[in-house]
């Protein structure tokens, strides 16, 4: 058994040699013979008609190649939305046309008019100040209530109204929760905004198309969590090239978060650009780019009731959510505020009747779509605010309030009132284990001393669940999703042992170079150094749906180890041959196979070199060579869950908070690599404090992005933040995996964001403040101080 | 466009540059040393760090006209002369200090520069200097726990694996 590098083992990363020696391969380190650069031109106000664009100037300036605008793209198609919602009454949404450049109106800050391919960066930069377009300004459309009343400006001229969808679930329970608010004891309510944010992985969006034309074989270089789904919605939908034309490669990708699995125009117009110029062409986004043309998270505002019996049991939960689509519908949007929102709302609790409404929304902003968790944070906010707040009202322990209402052990698998069925879970272990790590028993003492120094302490609690890798696809189908939610693995055998596996997951810092390796080994018994995994090239790779919705492990992991099962199958069948024994005597163990209770061997290296030269190999069962490829797709989500506390020191001068611990207890099941496991909490928490602290995406009454930059966005910073205590002791194994795997990667930015606010709002009681029932995100100083002094 | 001469990593190099190429630009594209990244516009998050005759510095707010002659030092240049990891690089990598890798040669020219200076940093200390290097992977506990360690200091007191 390969202890130091199997499944459990805290293996160094193998991809960290090349990151931290320079010499990792990222998409703008990618310069093709020949390549131009391309530039796009960007709207500069929220909401326009174009009356005119005048190239001629901006063609004639040094080094200019083309100058491309929607004209050029008349013969295209536009960029497809990959999930269709239905609406409360049956209808689909209402599905806007996105062009590849901007055709007729402007709809955002940053929708591309034009695209200017030269020699060099600079002189295709240069151009654009000669690029004259002519626009008739438009009322931008911002406030999501106000672009829904009668007689709004519309964002899309051809729609009906401003309104994609609106969407009840589950609609057949509306007048039966509204039946249980009438009979509650208690009836909670809250209002509450979830905060635009913006992704910023670490590195901007970069595109290099590039065509052979002796071949016709195009190649796009992205910088995408999913090239084959790019693949497939550019090859397919936008520029009508063949996918066995058509290679996308993601090579090492510098975080996403959600906001690279989409297509963006981007991809399309540099390949398109390609293809016409019979060049390579380049486009890096600068972050101010990235600001006003990478898809936004979150951007929720709510109402959120609470139903309480008179022994405080929950009776019903009834919500009404806006959710901001933006301007245009990005790849996965409309599924974001329903199917990954709405199917939570039961969280870890057994309210029997759910009731959400989310109103998808046009507004002249950048469009919104998955940003780490996506819509799980949305509905464990909303969940875990109320349940504060009517712990609060009603002078009840925010921890036994939880505990009374958690879903219990001997429950699973457990049918929620909101269609999904949770498999395991145990809510009462996680927050026994919360309450232990954190020293929850010591806070009085703390709040004591901080008190002595003028602060005002307080502890938040949070319990969050969450669904995993969505599917399966017929279900995911019948909700609307136009694409299949499987994963791929196909492990190639070499002949002397080694094995490569190509992946249709996609590690853009999960760390599947080592955990996929780990996993392989394990099972065959051979050291992970043997193993390499191939990833984001779809010339090498089988057909895969990529990395995003902590998915990679938990489907990407089962169909490695189904492929790596069809690879023992077969290799017990080649040992059998050559022991000379019955295959079903044949055991597996330690990278070697043996006739059961004999000592007659052959070890791995024996068996793959039969296979590849079949000299004494049963021909006549069995064909040479050793390669299998498969395919999973699960049969439900997987559900982690876990409980949160967080710590805080507020300052009642300046209203400045200060997170002073923060503790995660989560069941992830069974663990592969505990080490990467806390580093995907880790980073998960500073989004989730990040969110809930110091970030904002804010525009102007105009439309204009006022968060436009490093300057004005507030990133979380080292010193922002603490040493984080993280727990994955408490393990229930998900029962419908062969790994018994969750899922981590975003648990950490959904389950923080209501603890950090539910401790500020601790502090503020405990002070006296308790007027104070909600502040919203981010509770910067401004906001912390004006509720204080209100 | 004219040619600017430097010293990188210990060897003269020379590359055209326009007097608006920024050094991160000139490493980039003229040198070809892709492990300089830039990860935004305006100063702030320190993927481009690297050293300019011993002091850090973010590459892409100095031109390169305005350093030629001096010697700088990027990531390709901080590893030991065999090729193996300095202490400072295999502390990342010991202490799970990198995910997307993204951030990362920043960090460790910036990590660098600080324990040159401060060779038994304080956690405020390190979190206070890494203050201009962001890093969106890893929630900063792996980096700053891999600054303390490369600094001789015991980490095993620091919560998780």
């Amino acid at each position: 058994m390969p202890k130091d590098n199997g499944i459990g083992a805290a293996t160094p990363r193998r991809e960290d040699v090349r990151f931290l020696t320079g010499k990792g391969r990222y998409t703008d380190d990618i310069n093709i013979r020949g390549q131009l650069y391309a530039h796009f031109v960007r709207s500069e106000v929220a909401h326009g008609r174009i009356r005119a664009i005048d190239t001629a100037a901006a063609a004639a300036c040094p080094g200019v190649v083309q100058v491309f605008t929607a004209a050029d793209f008349a013969a295209v198609g536009g960029l497809p939305c990959g999930w269709q919602v239905t609406d409360r009454h049956g209808k689909p949404m209402q599905e806007p046309k996105h062009p590849v450049l901007a055709d007729g109106k402007v709809r955002h800050v940053g929708d591309p008019i034009a695209m200017i391919v030269a020699e060099t960066a600079e002189q295709a930069r240069d151009a654009a100040e000669a690029l004259s377009v002519d626009i008739e300004e438009l009322p931008a459309v911002l406030d999501m209530k106000a672009a829904l009343a009668e007689g709004a400006t519309k964002v899309h001229d051809d729609l009906t109204s401003n309104l994609c969808y609106d969407w009840g679930f589950v609609e057949d329970n509306r007048e039966a929760v509204n039946a249980a608010f009438a009979a509650a004891a208690h009836h909670v309510t809250l209002d509450l905004v979830n905060n635009r944010l913006v992704a910023n992985p670490m590195e901007p969006r970069v595109a290099v198309g590039d065509y052979e034309s002796h071949s016709d074989m195009t190649t796009l270089y992205t910088t995408s969590q999913n090239p084959h789904v790019i693949r497939l919605l550019m090859g397919a939908f936008v520029l009508g090239i063949p996918e066995h034309r058509l290679r996308v490669v993601a090579p090492d990708v510098g975080g996403g978060f959600g906001s690279k699995i989409y297509h963006y125009a981007e991809e399309a117009a540099v390949t398109f650009a390609a293809r016409t110029l019979k060049r390579p062409v380049k486009w890096t986004a600068s972050r101010s780019e990235a600001f006003i043309s990478d898809a936004q998270g979150r951007d929720h505002v709510t109402k959120m009731e609470l139903a309480l019996d008179g022994d405080l049991n929950f009776t019903a939960i009834r919500t009404e959510t806006y959710a901001n689509m933006g301007a245009y519908l990005s790849t996965f949007a409309p599924s974001i505020p329903t199917w990954l929102h709405g199917t939570l709302m039961a969280g870890n609790y057994r309210t029997p009747l759910i009731y959400v409404n989310v109103k998808a929304v046009f507004t002249n902003t950048v469009p919104v779509d998955a940003y780490r968790g996506a819509g799980r944070p949305e509905a464990t906010f909303q969940l875990e605010r109320i349940i504060d707040k009517a712990a609060r009202q009603l002078g009840v322990d925010p921890v036994e309030l939880r505990r009374k209402n958690f879903i219990r052990p001997d429950q699973f698998p457990y049918q929620t009132p909101v269609a999904v069925v949770y498999d395991t879970g145990n809510y009462q272990a996680t927050m026994d284990k919360l309450l232990a790590i954190s020293d929850h028993a010591g806070f009085a003492a703390r709040a004591a001393a901080s008190k002595a120094r003028g602060k005002l302490r307080g502890f938040g609690i949070a319990h969050y669940i969450e669904a995993c890798g969505i599917a399966p696809s017929n279900l995911v189908g019948q909700l609307g999703a136009r694409a299949g939610l499987y994963e791929s693995a196909t492990v190639r055998v070499n002949a002397t042992g080694s094995i490569s596996v190509f992946t249709g997951s996609h590690s853009h810092g999960q760390g599947h170079e080592t955990t996929f390796a780990q996993v392989v080994a394990e099972m065959i018994g051979i050291d992970a150094g043997q193993v390499e995994i191939v990833h984001g090239d779809t010339s090498n790779t089988p057909m895969g749906m990529g990395t995003y919705g902590s998915r990679s492990l938990a489907v990407g992991g089962s169909a490695l180890v189904k492929a790596t099962g069809k690879i023992i199958t077969k290799a017990k069948k080649i040992a059998a041959h050559l022991l000379e024994a019955a295959e079903g005597d044949i055991e597996l163990k330690d990278g070697k196979f043996t006739v059961a209770g004999t000592d007659k061997s052959v070890d791995w290296v024996g068996v793959t070199l039969a296979a590849y030269v079949p000299h004494n190999y049963p021909l006549e069962n069995l064909e040479p060579g050793l390669e299998e490829t498969a395919f999973y797709d699960p049969s439900n989500f997987t559900y982690p869950a876990g409980a949160y506390g967080c710590e805080v020191e507020v300052d009642p001068e300046t209203g400045k908070v200060e997170i002073v611990a923060f503790s995660a207890a989560d069941d992830f099941g069974n663990i592969v690599n505990p080490m990467i496991v806390s580093g995907q909490v880790h980073g998960g928490l500073a989004q989730g404090i990040g969110q809930a602290l110091l970030e904002n995406c804010a525009y102007d009454e105009n439309g204009q992005l006022l968060s436009g930059s490093f300057m004005d966005y507030a990133m979380p910073r080292a010193d922002d933040l603490p040493f984080y205590k993280v727990d994955h002791s408490c393990i229930t194994p998900c029962t419908h995996n062969p790994l018994g795997v969750k899922g981590c990667g975003e648990a950490g930015a959904i389950g923080s964001p209501p603890a950090v606010v539910n401790a500020v709002i601790d502090a503020l009681h405990r002070a006296g403040h308790s007027h104070i029932t909600h502040i919203d995100m981010p509770l910067t100083p401004a906001r912390v101080w004006a509720a204080i002094n209100a | 466009m004219a040619k600017v001469t430097m010293t990188v990593n210990g060897k003269a190099v020379s590359a055209e540059a326009e007097g608006r190429t920024l050094l991160s630009s000139y490493l980039r594209e003229g040198l070809g040393l892709t492990g300089t990244h830039v990860g935004c516009d305006t100063g702030q998050c320190g993927a481009c760090v690297v050293h300019v005759d011993g002091k850090a510095v973010k590459s892409c707010n100095v031109f390169a006209h305005d350093v030629a002659g001096a010697s700088v030092t990027t990531i390709e240049g901080m590893a030991n002369p065999d090729g193996s990891l300095s202490v400072l690089q295999q502390a990342f990598q010991d202490h799970h200090g990198l995910q997307c890798g993204f951030c990362t040669p920043g960090m460790v020219m910036t990590s660098a520069a600080l324990l040159a200076e401060n060779p038994h940093p304080s956690e405020a200390e390190v979190r206070h200097y890494l203050e201009g290097n962001l890093c969106r992977c890893t929630g900063y506990h792996n980096i700053v726990k891999a600054v303390l360690a490369a600094s001789g200091q015991d980490v095993g007191a620091i919560a998780a694996e």
